[in-house]
């Protein structure tokens, strides 16, 4: 253990390929505001900003559910979740620039005082409290996760047992304050979208979209890292044990969208049932895709426990499953503000390139920051010691 | 049929003995514990179980009748308008697919544990100690695979390793 190479170095082909592809989102997003309308635009750009500052929260989760649980094998990975949750305070100041754009993307706004069923919503749904729920998920979730990266980084220096049992405390708060949350933040973002229409369901169906994915970015940064030639202390359990989290949270995602579909198709009530109508007949091929990269390919390719221990099998059904629900977002978001046909092309896919690079800096960066095991976390025999069935 | 089997009373010496007859290539046939050890299956050079395979094929079996049954049910035996819904209601078979999977895979679960294990009703398996169910280990080899000269320094070995007891059974 004495001979491993834990120090991350960012290397300048590493930013010169990143400079690369933000230049491509770039590109993206001034051919998009020449060409597209500002709807789409806006939509675009709140839909990428969402996707990774989720990212960032997810990675979040991850810490503070193990450090609740007292896990011990994800130590060795630790410190990507760490460096991904980072992004945090750039996600959030992208998403105070989409204020600027929410009356593009959100018809509630000016429709507010025409609209019966929108005025009746007006005590939660109006720009003000917007922001101020905004603001406030924003400064608590980067809050807590700046102290939780603060303690693990200091347990290096100092006495790592003493720093992990006070990071149990902030674990706790996050994750309570991220459940209440994450659930009005998806009401606030996605559902406002189409005002008229509700479900329950709903902020627990992103919220196991948003868990599953950033599961998967944990999986495609370990393989980049893996790629560029760092990490050579993960074990098979470790790939194992994250390939079963991809799976499971896969299943669960599923099972939560088809209770959501299935209680509004069945019941059949038109104020629920015209998200579904519009999503099936306008975007049917999206609408399938979705289900097929986010759950089936995933599903008969992770249950075969081979597989789930090869980090190049894993790490392509993350891209499956990143992409899945790069998709599933893009069905919550697009069919509400454009009324027409999908359309991806050049200006979604590059944007969201773009927003990879930032993203993928922002982490590469945070990697340098510390090394890339907690060498004094009270568990870290273990998550080498241990052995999956 | 021909057995020599030594006792225990101790993990640790269990997996030692285990450990200790593998290296010297007698061939080992069983070994009852009154609970799983851990590393044991490591120390006798088990193959992984079949187990999670039964439990896919009674999976997809259970998931495949279960949503055929609905279908024939449905649209052939007794079809009846629900709600204004299409006979074929795909998505309300779901749930009942989805049961009808978890059931079946169970069932393999059981039936194949009970099989391979030589377990259930019917079962007539010989009991070597009555207490290798509460606190005893019992370690089973096979004399038809051992030569006859061996027998003495495999009872060493039983000694040396710490055995309370070895028997030879004719």
């Amino acid at each position: 253990m004495e001979n491993l190479n834990t120090t991350f170095q960012f290397s300048k082909k590493a930013k010169i390929v990143l400079s690369i592809l933000i230049f491509i989102g770039l590109v993206a997003l001034a051919y998009g505001i020449f060409k597209y309308s500002p709807e789409k635009v806006w939509s675009a750009l709140v839909l990428n900003s969402i996707n990774f500052l989720t990212i960032g929260l997810g990675a979040t989760f991850f810490l503070a559910i193990h450090i609740i649980t007292q896990a011990g094998w994800h130590v060795s990975i630790q410190r990507i979740p760490e460096a991904i949750s980072m992004y945090i305070p750039i996600g959030g100041i992208f998403m105070l620039v989409m204020l600027f754009g929410i009356n593009h993307v959100y018809h509630w706004i000016h429709e507010v005082h025409h609209d019966p069923i929108i005025t009746n919503k007006e005590a939660y749904l109006n720009v003000p409290f917007f922001v101020i729920r905004l603001i406030i998920y924003l400064s608590v979730w980067t809050a807590l996760t700046l102290v939780l990266r603060k303690l693990s980084k200091k347990s290096d220096i100092q006495d790592g047992l003493n720093f992990y049992n006070k990071g149990r405390t902030y674990a706790a708060l996050f994750l309570v304050f991220f459940a209440l949350t994450i659930v009005t933040f998806a009401w606030d973002w996605f559902m406002s979208i189409e005002a008229h229409w509700f479900s329950t369901l709903f902020g627990w169906y992103v919220l196991s979209g948003v868990i599953v994915k950033s599961f998967a970015v944990i999986i495609i940064v370990l393989a980049i890292l893996k790629y560029m030639g760092y990490m050579d202390f993960i074990t098979k359990d470790n790939i194992h044990d994250l390939a079963r989290y991809l799976f499971s949270f896969g299943i669960f995602w599923m099972y939560l969208w088809f209770s959501q579909f299935m209680l509004i198709w069945y019941a059949n009530i038109p104020e629920e049932t015209f998200y579904f109508i519009h999503r099936l007949e306008d975007y049917k091929v999206l609408f399938f895709l979705n289900l097929a990269l986010n759950f089936l390919i995933p599903f008969l390719v992770l249950v075969v426990r081979k597989f789930r221990r090869v980090l190049w099998i894993v790490a392509a059904m993350a891209v499956v499953v990143f992409i899945g629900q790069w998709v599933d977002q893009y069905l919550m978001i697009f069919p509400g503000t454009m009324k027409e046909v999908p359309n991806i092309g050049f200006f979604d896919i590059g944007l969201t390139i773009g927003f990879f690079g930032i993203f993928l800096w922002v982490v590469l960066q945070s990697l340098t920051k510390a090394d890339l095991l907690p060498k004094n976390h009270p568990y870290l025999k273990e998550s080498f010691n241990y052995e999956n069935i | 049929m021909k057995e020599i089997s030594g006792y225990y009373d101790k993990e640790a010496s269990l997996l030692e003995a285990v450990k200790n007859l593998r290296e010297n290539k007698i061939k080992i046939k069983d070994v009852f514990s009154p609970y799983p050890v851990h590393g044991l299956d490591h120390a006798m050079g088990l193959k992984r179980s079949w187990l999670p395979r039964a439990a896919f094929i009674g999976g997809a079996v259970g998931a495949i009748s279960g949503f055929g049954f609905q279908v024939w049910v449905f649209t052939r035996a007794y079809p009846i308008n629900i709600g204004g819904k299409p006979f074929l209601a795909a998505p309300s078979f779901i749930p009942v697919t989805f049961e009808c999977a978890i059931l079946f895979a169970a069932f393999a679960i059981v039936i194949a544990y009970l099989f391979r294990s030589h377990l259930g009703a019917g079962a007539d398996n010989k009991i070597y100690d009555e207490r290798a169910t509460n606190d005893r280990f019992v370690v089973v080899l096979d004399t038809a695979e051992i030569e006859s000269n061996e027998t003495e320094k495999i009872k060493s070995k039983f000694e040396e390793t710490g055995a309370m007891n070895v028997k030879f059974e004719e």
